[in-house]
Protein backbone atom coordinates (compact mmCIF):
# COMPACT_ATOMS: atom_id res chain seq x y z
CA UNK A 1 0.00 0.00 0.00
CA UNK A 2 1.41 3.39 -0.96
CA UNK A 3 1.05 6.63 1.13
CA UNK A 4 -1.60 8.34 -1.25
CA UNK A 5 -3.69 4.97 -0.62
CA UNK A 6 -2.85 4.73 3.07
CA UNK A 7 -4.15 8.12 3.32
CA UNK A 8 -6.74 7.54 1.10
CA UNK A 9 -8.24 4.26 3.39
CA UNK A 10 -7.62 5.75 6.80
CA UNK A 11 -8.29 9.29 6.48
CA UNK A 12 -12.07 8.25 6.30
CA UNK A 13 -11.64 6.07 9.22
CA UNK A 14 -9.97 8.22 11.52
CA UNK A 15 -12.67 11.25 10.49
CA UNK A 16 -15.64 8.61 11.50
CA UNK A 17 -13.61 8.00 14.96
CA UNK A 18 -13.13 11.91 15.37
CA UNK A 19 -16.94 12.80 14.26
CA UNK A 20 -18.22 10.65 17.26
CA UNK A 21 -15.62 11.98 19.46
CA UNK A 22 -17.00 15.47 18.65
CA UNK A 23 -20.75 14.36 19.20
CA UNK A 24 -19.59 12.53 22.27
CA UNK A 25 -17.20 13.96 24.07
CA UNK A 26 -18.73 17.22 24.56
CA UNK A 27 -22.34 16.07 25.37
CA UNK A 28 -20.62 13.63 28.03
CA UNK A 29 -18.70 16.88 29.59
CA UNK A 30 -21.90 18.64 29.77
CA UNK A 31 -23.60 15.90 31.02
CA UNK A 32 -20.84 15.90 33.76
CA UNK A 33 -21.49 19.01 35.58
CA UNK A 34 -25.07 18.31 36.15
CA UNK A 35 -27.92 20.75 36.61
CA UNK A 36 -26.11 24.16 37.19
CA UNK A 37 -24.16 23.70 33.94
CA UNK A 38 -26.75 22.35 31.83
CA UNK A 39 -29.09 25.68 33.08
CA UNK A 40 -26.57 27.78 32.36
CA UNK A 41 -25.59 26.77 29.00
CA UNK A 42 -29.42 26.39 28.03
CA UNK A 43 -30.01 29.24 25.10
CA UNK A 44 -33.35 30.92 24.72
CA UNK A 45 -34.94 27.64 22.23
CA UNK A 46 -34.48 25.55 24.99
CA UNK A 47 -31.74 23.11 23.76
CA UNK A 48 -28.33 22.26 25.58
CA UNK A 49 -25.51 24.82 23.60
CA UNK A 50 -24.71 20.95 21.60
CA UNK A 51 -27.96 20.39 20.58
CA UNK A 52 -28.08 22.40 17.44
CA UNK A 53 -24.08 21.29 16.07
CA UNK A 54 -25.26 17.17 17.04
CA UNK A 55 -28.26 17.93 14.62
CA UNK A 56 -26.31 19.74 12.09
CA UNK A 57 -23.29 17.52 11.82
CA UNK A 58 -25.82 14.15 11.42
CA UNK A 59 -28.06 16.26 9.41
CA UNK A 60 -25.28 17.29 6.68
CA UNK A 61 -24.13 13.14 6.87
CA UNK A 62 -27.35 12.63 5.32
CA UNK A 63 -27.23 15.61 3.00
CA UNK A 64 -23.60 14.83 2.06
CA UNK A 65 -25.16 11.08 0.79
CA UNK A 66 -28.18 12.54 -1.01
CA UNK A 67 -25.47 14.98 -2.66
CA UNK A 68 -23.37 12.45 -3.79
CA UNK A 69 -26.34 9.90 -5.81
CA UNK A 70 -28.16 12.86 -7.07
CA UNK A 71 -24.74 14.73 -8.19
CA UNK A 72 -25.24 18.00 -7.08
CA UNK A 73 -22.94 19.82 -4.89
CA UNK A 74 -23.68 19.83 -1.31
CA UNK A 75 -23.78 23.87 -0.64
CA UNK A 76 -27.23 23.82 -3.03
CA UNK A 77 -28.85 21.51 -0.70
CA UNK A 78 -27.02 23.06 2.22
CA UNK A 79 -27.78 27.02 2.78
CA UNK A 80 -31.82 26.43 1.22
CA UNK A 81 -32.32 23.49 4.12
CA UNK A 82 -30.11 24.85 6.92
CA UNK A 83 -31.50 28.36 6.75
CA UNK A 84 -35.12 26.80 6.55
CA UNK A 85 -34.97 24.38 9.35
CA UNK A 86 -32.18 25.41 11.74
CA UNK A 87 -31.71 28.79 14.42
CA UNK A 88 -28.57 29.63 12.23
CA UNK A 89 -29.18 33.28 10.41
CA UNK A 90 -28.21 33.42 6.45
CA UNK A 91 -25.48 35.02 6.93
CA UNK A 92 -23.49 32.17 8.67
CA UNK A 93 -25.26 29.68 6.50
CA UNK A 94 -23.63 31.09 3.45
CA UNK A 95 -20.91 31.89 5.13
CA UNK A 96 -20.76 28.13 6.79
CA UNK A 97 -22.32 26.79 2.95
CA UNK A 98 -19.50 27.81 1.19
CA UNK A 99 -17.17 26.43 3.59
CA UNK A 100 -19.11 23.31 2.90
CA UNK A 101 -18.94 23.49 -0.82
CA UNK A 102 -15.30 24.40 -1.04
CA UNK A 103 -14.25 21.39 1.46
CA UNK A 104 -15.96 19.03 -0.93
CA UNK A 105 -14.64 20.59 -4.36
CA UNK A 106 -10.86 21.22 -2.72
CA UNK A 107 -10.91 16.99 -1.85
CA UNK A 108 -12.44 16.05 -5.05
CA UNK A 109 -9.78 18.39 -7.30
CA UNK A 110 -6.85 16.11 -6.95
CA UNK A 111 -8.26 13.47 -8.29
CA UNK A 112 -10.31 14.60 -11.08
CA UNK A 113 -6.79 16.49 -12.03
CA UNK A 114 -3.99 13.75 -12.14
CA UNK A 115 -6.98 11.95 -13.95
CA UNK A 116 -7.45 14.59 -16.67
CA UNK A 117 -11.17 14.72 -16.06
CA UNK A 118 -10.60 18.50 -14.57
CA UNK A 119 -8.56 20.66 -17.11
CA UNK A 120 -6.67 23.26 -15.63
CA UNK A 121 -6.18 25.34 -18.80
CA UNK A 122 -10.27 25.30 -19.32
CA UNK A 123 -10.51 26.14 -15.62
CA UNK A 124 -7.95 28.57 -15.46
CA UNK A 125 -9.38 31.90 -17.42
CA UNK A 126 -13.26 30.49 -16.28
CA UNK A 127 -12.29 30.57 -12.81
CA UNK A 128 -10.40 34.15 -12.92
CA UNK A 129 -13.98 35.80 -14.13
CA UNK A 130 -16.00 33.16 -11.70
CA UNK A 131 -14.09 34.15 -8.41
CA UNK A 132 -13.43 38.33 -9.27
CA UNK A 133 -17.15 38.34 -9.67
CA UNK A 134 -18.24 36.06 -6.24
CA UNK A 135 -15.93 39.02 -4.16
CA UNK A 136 -18.86 41.50 -5.63
CA UNK A 137 -21.69 38.82 -4.98
CA UNK A 138 -21.01 38.07 -1.94
CA UNK A 139 -20.32 42.09 -0.75
CA UNK A 140 -23.69 42.47 -2.99
CA UNK A 141 -25.08 39.34 -0.69
CA UNK A 142 -24.05 40.63 2.76
CA UNK A 143 -25.38 44.42 2.09
CA UNK A 144 -28.83 43.68 1.23
CA UNK A 145 -31.46 43.24 3.38
CA UNK A 146 -32.15 39.16 4.99
CA UNK A 147 -35.78 39.24 3.17
CA UNK A 148 -34.31 40.59 -0.21
CA UNK A 149 -31.64 37.67 0.20
CA UNK A 150 -33.96 34.83 0.95
CA UNK A 151 -36.29 35.91 -1.85
CA UNK A 152 -33.92 36.11 -4.17
CA UNK A 153 -32.57 32.77 -2.93
CA UNK A 154 -35.70 31.44 -3.00
CA UNK A 155 -36.29 32.05 -6.41
CA UNK A 156 -32.80 30.82 -7.69
CA UNK A 157 -33.04 27.36 -5.83
CA UNK A 158 -36.42 27.20 -7.46
CA UNK A 159 -34.69 27.79 -11.09
CA UNK A 160 -32.29 25.29 -9.92
CA UNK A 161 -34.88 22.89 -9.43
CA UNK A 162 -36.75 23.23 -12.75
CA UNK A 163 -33.21 23.52 -14.30
CA UNK A 164 -32.63 19.83 -13.28
CA UNK A 165 -35.54 18.40 -14.35
CA UNK A 166 -35.61 19.64 -18.04
CA UNK A 167 -31.74 19.91 -18.72
CA UNK A 168 -30.41 17.17 -20.81
CA UNK A 169 -26.62 17.61 -21.01
CA UNK A 170 -24.66 16.16 -24.12
CA UNK A 171 -22.07 13.36 -23.04
CA UNK A 172 -20.22 14.32 -26.17
CA UNK A 173 -20.96 17.76 -27.82
CA UNK A 174 -20.32 18.13 -30.92
CA UNK A 175 -17.82 21.06 -31.89
CA UNK A 176 -16.90 21.45 -35.46
CA UNK A 177 -14.40 23.90 -35.33
CA UNK A 178 -12.61 25.86 -32.39
CA UNK A 179 -13.26 29.05 -31.99
CA UNK A 180 -10.26 31.81 -31.43
CA UNK A 181 -10.40 32.53 -28.20
CA UNK A 182 -10.64 28.85 -27.21
CA UNK A 183 -7.24 28.05 -29.85
CA UNK A 184 -5.66 31.36 -28.25
CA UNK A 185 -6.51 30.05 -24.18
CA UNK A 186 -5.88 26.52 -25.51
CA UNK A 187 -8.93 25.41 -24.06
CA UNK A 188 -8.82 21.69 -25.67
CA UNK A 189 -7.25 18.37 -24.47
CA UNK A 190 -7.58 14.46 -24.58
CA UNK A 191 -9.18 12.15 -21.82
CA UNK A 192 -9.36 7.88 -21.57
CA UNK A 193 -13.52 7.38 -21.35
CA UNK A 194 -12.92 4.66 -18.37
CA UNK A 195 -15.72 2.66 -19.24
CA UNK A 196 -14.92 1.72 -22.90
CA UNK A 197 -11.51 2.71 -22.69
CA UNK A 198 -11.53 5.28 -25.67
CA UNK A 199 -9.16 7.68 -25.95
CA UNK A 200 -11.52 10.83 -27.29
CA UNK A 201 -9.98 14.54 -27.72
CA UNK A 202 -12.49 18.11 -27.06
CA UNK A 203 -12.53 21.51 -27.68
CA UNK A 204 -14.47 24.14 -27.13
CA UNK A 205 -16.64 26.35 -29.01
CA UNK A 206 -19.13 29.72 -28.22
CA UNK A 207 -16.25 30.73 -25.62
CA UNK A 208 -16.78 33.94 -25.47
CA UNK A 209 -20.43 33.95 -23.97
CA UNK A 210 -19.25 30.89 -22.10
CA UNK A 211 -17.10 33.26 -20.26
CA UNK A 212 -19.75 36.53 -20.07
CA UNK A 213 -21.87 33.54 -18.80
CA UNK A 214 -19.31 33.17 -15.80
CA UNK A 215 -19.93 36.79 -14.31
CA UNK A 216 -23.45 35.73 -13.70
CA UNK A 217 -22.41 32.29 -11.75
CA UNK A 218 -19.68 34.08 -10.18
CA UNK A 219 -22.10 36.71 -8.95
CA UNK A 220 -24.99 34.42 -7.40
CA UNK A 221 -21.97 31.81 -5.93
CA UNK A 222 -21.04 34.77 -3.52
CA UNK A 223 -24.17 35.95 -3.49
CA UNK A 224 -25.95 33.01 -2.17
CA UNK A 225 -22.79 30.68 -0.91
CA UNK A 226 -24.25 27.99 -2.71
CA UNK A 227 -21.76 26.79 -5.24
CA UNK A 228 -21.96 26.80 -8.71
CA UNK A 229 -22.01 23.40 -10.03
CA UNK A 230 -25.62 23.31 -11.37
CA UNK A 231 -24.77 26.38 -13.11
CA UNK A 232 -20.79 25.56 -14.53
CA UNK A 233 -22.16 22.36 -16.04
CA UNK A 234 -24.60 23.46 -18.54
CA UNK A 235 -22.23 25.93 -19.64
CA UNK A 236 -19.25 24.43 -19.85
CA UNK A 237 -21.51 21.06 -21.50
CA UNK A 238 -24.06 22.67 -23.75
CA UNK A 239 -22.74 25.73 -24.38
CA UNK A 240 -19.18 25.32 -25.27
CA UNK A 241 -18.88 21.82 -26.14
CA UNK A 242 -16.81 20.07 -22.79
CA UNK A 243 -17.45 16.34 -23.08
CA UNK A 244 -20.14 15.94 -19.86
CA UNK A 245 -17.04 13.87 -18.18
CA UNK A 246 -14.52 16.81 -18.12
CA UNK A 247 -17.51 19.76 -17.86
CA UNK A 248 -18.41 18.14 -14.45
CA UNK A 249 -14.36 17.33 -13.27
CA UNK A 250 -14.03 20.92 -14.24
CA UNK A 251 -16.74 22.35 -12.39
CA UNK A 252 -16.06 20.55 -9.47
CA UNK A 253 -12.48 21.95 -9.58
CA UNK A 254 -13.75 24.85 -10.67
CA UNK A 255 -15.60 25.62 -7.51
CA UNK A 256 -12.75 25.08 -5.16
CA UNK A 257 -11.57 28.53 -6.60
CA UNK A 258 -14.52 30.66 -7.31
CA UNK A 259 -15.79 29.57 -3.40
CA UNK A 260 -12.40 30.39 -2.14
CA UNK A 261 -12.59 34.22 -2.95
CA UNK A 262 -16.25 34.55 -1.58
CA UNK A 263 -15.45 31.98 1.57
CA UNK A 264 -13.09 34.89 2.52
CA UNK A 265 -15.31 37.47 2.18
CA UNK A 266 -17.85 36.14 4.55
CA UNK A 267 -14.70 34.71 6.68
CA UNK A 268 -13.70 38.43 6.61
CA UNK A 269 -17.09 39.83 7.32
CA UNK A 270 -17.02 37.50 10.62
CA UNK A 271 -19.74 34.83 9.04
CA UNK A 272 -18.18 32.05 9.84
CA UNK A 273 -18.97 30.83 13.42
CA UNK A 274 -17.14 27.42 13.92
CA UNK A 275 -19.76 26.01 16.09
CA UNK A 276 -21.46 25.79 13.33
CA UNK A 277 -19.58 25.40 10.32
CA UNK A 278 -17.10 23.02 11.36
CA UNK A 279 -19.69 20.01 12.25
CA UNK A 280 -21.21 20.82 8.51
CA UNK A 281 -17.60 20.79 6.97
CA UNK A 282 -16.87 17.48 8.21
CA UNK A 283 -20.56 15.55 8.44
CA UNK A 284 -20.58 16.36 4.50
CA UNK A 285 -17.17 15.10 4.11
CA UNK A 286 -18.05 11.74 5.56
CA UNK A 287 -21.50 11.44 4.14
CA UNK A 288 -20.04 12.23 0.18
CA UNK A 289 -17.50 9.26 1.40
CA UNK A 290 -20.32 6.72 1.98
CA UNK A 291 -22.90 8.30 -0.77
CA UNK A 292 -19.93 7.03 -3.39
CA UNK A 293 -19.96 3.67 -1.60
CA UNK A 294 -23.54 3.50 -1.98
CA UNK A 295 -23.30 4.55 -6.00
CA UNK A 296 -23.08 1.32 -7.01
CA UNK A 297 -26.37 -0.19 -5.55
CA UNK A 298 -28.42 3.02 -5.40
CA UNK A 299 -31.00 4.50 -8.06
CA UNK A 300 -29.95 7.48 -9.37
CA UNK A 301 -32.62 8.54 -11.28
CA UNK A 302 -35.19 8.44 -7.77
CA UNK A 303 -32.35 10.11 -6.16
CA UNK A 304 -32.52 12.76 -8.42
CA UNK A 305 -36.40 13.61 -8.64
CA UNK A 306 -36.22 13.63 -4.82
CA UNK A 307 -33.54 16.52 -4.51
CA UNK A 308 -35.81 18.15 -7.40
CA UNK A 309 -38.48 17.47 -4.94
CA UNK A 310 -36.63 19.13 -1.80
CA UNK A 311 -35.44 21.72 -3.88
CA UNK A 312 -38.84 23.10 -4.91
CA UNK A 313 -39.85 22.43 -1.38
CA UNK A 314 -37.31 24.11 0.21
CA UNK A 315 -37.03 27.14 -2.12
CA UNK A 316 -40.63 27.26 -1.60
CA UNK A 317 -39.78 27.77 1.91
CA UNK A 318 -37.13 30.58 1.29
CA UNK A 319 -39.27 32.54 -0.51
CA UNK A 320 -42.27 32.50 1.64
CA UNK A 321 -39.77 33.27 4.20
CA UNK A 322 -38.30 36.41 2.85
CA UNK A 323 -42.22 37.17 1.61
CA UNK A 324 -42.71 37.14 5.37
CA UNK A 325 -45.59 35.10 4.55
CA UNK B 1 -6.88 12.18 -33.17
CA UNK B 2 -4.81 15.19 -30.74
CA UNK B 3 -1.25 14.44 -30.51
CA UNK B 4 -1.62 15.71 -26.93
CA UNK B 5 -1.48 13.66 -23.96
CA UNK B 6 -3.62 11.90 -22.45
CA UNK B 7 -1.75 11.78 -18.69
CA UNK B 8 -2.18 14.81 -16.72
CA UNK B 9 0.16 17.49 -17.03
CA UNK B 10 3.39 17.85 -15.09
CA UNK B 11 2.06 21.18 -13.54
CA UNK B 12 -1.45 19.44 -13.04
CA UNK B 13 0.22 16.71 -10.89
CA UNK B 14 1.92 19.06 -8.97
CA UNK B 15 -1.20 21.16 -8.03
CA UNK B 16 -3.19 17.98 -7.59
CA UNK B 17 -0.88 16.47 -4.91
CA UNK B 18 -0.50 20.39 -2.78
CA UNK B 19 -4.39 20.07 -2.94
CA UNK B 20 -4.61 16.48 -1.69
CA UNK B 21 -1.64 17.00 1.52
CA UNK B 22 -3.02 20.85 2.35
CA UNK B 23 -6.82 19.86 2.25
CA UNK B 24 -6.89 16.99 4.09
CA UNK B 25 -4.11 18.24 6.60
CA UNK B 26 -6.42 21.11 7.02
CA UNK B 27 -9.53 19.19 7.71
CA UNK B 28 -7.53 17.23 10.12
CA UNK B 29 -6.83 20.24 11.95
CA UNK B 30 -10.00 21.37 12.28
CA UNK B 31 -11.21 18.58 13.78
CA UNK B 32 -8.32 18.55 16.65
CA UNK B 33 -9.03 22.59 17.21
CA UNK B 34 -13.04 21.42 17.48
CA UNK B 35 -12.50 18.75 19.63
CA UNK B 36 -9.99 21.53 22.14
CA UNK B 37 -12.69 23.87 21.86
CA UNK B 38 -16.28 21.91 22.64
CA UNK B 39 -14.07 19.68 25.57
CA UNK B 40 -13.31 23.30 26.93
CA UNK B 41 -9.47 22.60 26.96
CA UNK B 42 -8.59 26.07 25.79
CA UNK B 43 -11.93 28.59 26.67
CA UNK B 44 -13.29 30.31 24.32
CA UNK B 45 -14.00 34.11 23.54
CA UNK B 46 -17.43 33.74 23.61
CA UNK B 47 -19.64 31.52 26.05
CA UNK B 48 -20.97 28.62 24.25
CA UNK B 49 -24.38 29.70 25.83
CA UNK B 50 -24.23 33.45 24.28
CA UNK B 51 -23.03 32.01 20.98
CA UNK B 52 -25.71 30.10 20.52
CA UNK B 53 -28.42 32.76 21.23
CA UNK B 54 -25.84 35.30 19.02
CA UNK B 55 -26.15 32.75 15.64
CA UNK B 56 -29.72 33.59 14.91
CA UNK B 57 -28.79 37.62 14.55
CA UNK B 58 -27.30 39.43 11.83
CA UNK B 59 -23.53 39.05 11.74
CA UNK B 60 -23.06 42.79 13.00
CA UNK B 61 -25.21 41.68 16.30
CA UNK B 62 -22.70 38.69 16.63
CA UNK B 63 -20.00 41.05 15.81
CA UNK B 64 -21.01 43.31 18.42
CA UNK B 65 -22.25 41.81 21.37
CA UNK B 66 -19.98 39.17 20.98
CA UNK B 67 -16.93 41.53 20.72
CA UNK B 68 -15.71 39.57 17.71
CA UNK B 69 -12.92 41.09 14.96
CA UNK B 70 -13.37 41.11 11.31
CA UNK B 71 -10.24 40.85 8.84
CA UNK B 72 -7.55 39.29 10.06
CA UNK B 73 -8.24 40.48 13.66
CA UNK B 74 -8.63 36.82 14.65
CA UNK B 75 -5.16 36.39 14.84
CA UNK B 76 -4.86 38.30 17.96
CA UNK B 77 -7.35 35.93 19.88
CA UNK B 78 -5.96 32.48 18.25
CA UNK B 79 -5.00 31.08 22.01
CA UNK B 80 -8.96 31.22 22.67
CA UNK B 81 -10.61 28.30 22.05
CA UNK B 82 -13.28 29.04 19.53
CA UNK B 83 -10.51 31.63 17.49
CA UNK B 84 -8.27 28.39 17.28
CA UNK B 85 -10.84 26.96 14.68
CA UNK B 86 -9.58 29.42 12.58
CA UNK B 87 -6.12 27.88 11.87
CA UNK B 88 -7.90 24.70 9.58
CA UNK B 89 -10.13 27.09 8.30
CA UNK B 90 -7.81 29.69 6.80
CA UNK B 91 -5.63 26.76 5.75
CA UNK B 92 -8.79 25.26 3.45
CA UNK B 93 -9.62 28.38 2.20
CA UNK B 94 -5.36 29.43 1.76
CA UNK B 95 -4.69 26.17 -0.24
CA UNK B 96 -5.80 27.97 -3.86
CA UNK B 97 -3.44 30.42 -3.33
CA UNK B 98 -0.54 28.20 -2.35
CA UNK B 99 -1.91 25.77 -5.23
CA UNK B 100 -1.68 28.52 -8.06
CA UNK B 101 1.68 29.87 -6.98
CA UNK B 102 3.50 26.43 -8.02
CA UNK B 103 1.52 27.36 -11.38
CA UNK B 104 3.56 30.84 -12.40
CA UNK B 105 7.11 29.19 -12.61
CA UNK B 106 5.84 25.97 -14.30
CA UNK B 107 4.20 28.15 -16.83
CA UNK B 108 6.87 30.90 -17.35
CA UNK B 109 9.18 27.27 -17.71
CA UNK B 110 6.97 25.82 -20.56
CA UNK B 111 6.90 29.45 -22.15
CA UNK B 112 3.61 30.01 -21.59
CA UNK B 113 3.16 33.57 -20.59
CA UNK B 114 -0.82 33.68 -21.21
CA UNK B 115 -1.38 30.89 -18.95
CA UNK B 116 1.09 32.49 -16.29
CA UNK B 117 -0.30 35.81 -16.25
CA UNK B 118 -3.88 34.48 -15.58
CA UNK B 119 -2.47 32.52 -12.70
CA UNK B 120 -0.75 35.63 -11.59
CA UNK B 121 -3.63 37.73 -11.68
CA UNK B 122 -6.17 34.88 -10.15
CA UNK B 123 -3.64 35.27 -7.08
CA UNK B 124 -4.18 38.58 -6.49
CA UNK B 125 -7.54 38.48 -6.76
CA UNK B 126 -7.65 35.64 -3.86
CA UNK B 127 -4.72 37.48 -1.60
CA UNK B 128 -7.01 40.80 -2.34
CA UNK B 129 -10.39 38.70 -1.10
CA UNK B 130 -8.42 37.21 1.66
CA UNK B 131 -6.54 40.26 3.15
CA UNK B 132 -10.17 41.28 4.10
CA UNK B 133 -9.96 45.17 1.68
CA UNK B 134 -13.25 44.34 0.40
CA UNK B 135 -15.83 44.60 3.83
CA UNK B 136 -14.02 43.77 6.95
CA UNK B 137 -15.63 45.99 9.13
CA UNK B 138 -19.14 44.26 8.99
CA UNK B 139 -22.24 46.36 9.56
Amino acid sequence: MNTATKVRFWGPAVLAVLLVLCWALPVLASGGDAASAAAAAMPADGHPWWFWPTALLFFCFILGIIAVLAGVGGGVLFVPLVSGFFPFHLDFVRGAGLLVALAGALAAGPGLLKRNLASLRLALPVALIASACSIVGAMVGLALPTNVVQICLGGTILFIAVLLLVSKNTVRPEVKKQDAISVALGMDGVFIEPSTGEVIDWKTHRTLPGLLLFIVIGLMAGMFGLGAGWANVPVLNLLMGVPLKVAVGTSKFLLSITDTSAAWVYLNQGCVIPLMAIPSIIGLMLGSFVGVRLLAVAKPKFIRYMVIGVLLFSGGKALLKGLGI
Amino acid sequence: MSNQSVKASPEQVVYANLLYYGCWGSLAIMVVTYLIYVMGILPPHIPLDTITQLWSQRVGVYLSQGNVPTGWGWATLILQGDFLNFIGIVLLAGMTIICYLTLIPAFLKKKDPLMATIAVLEVIVLTVAASGIFGAGGH
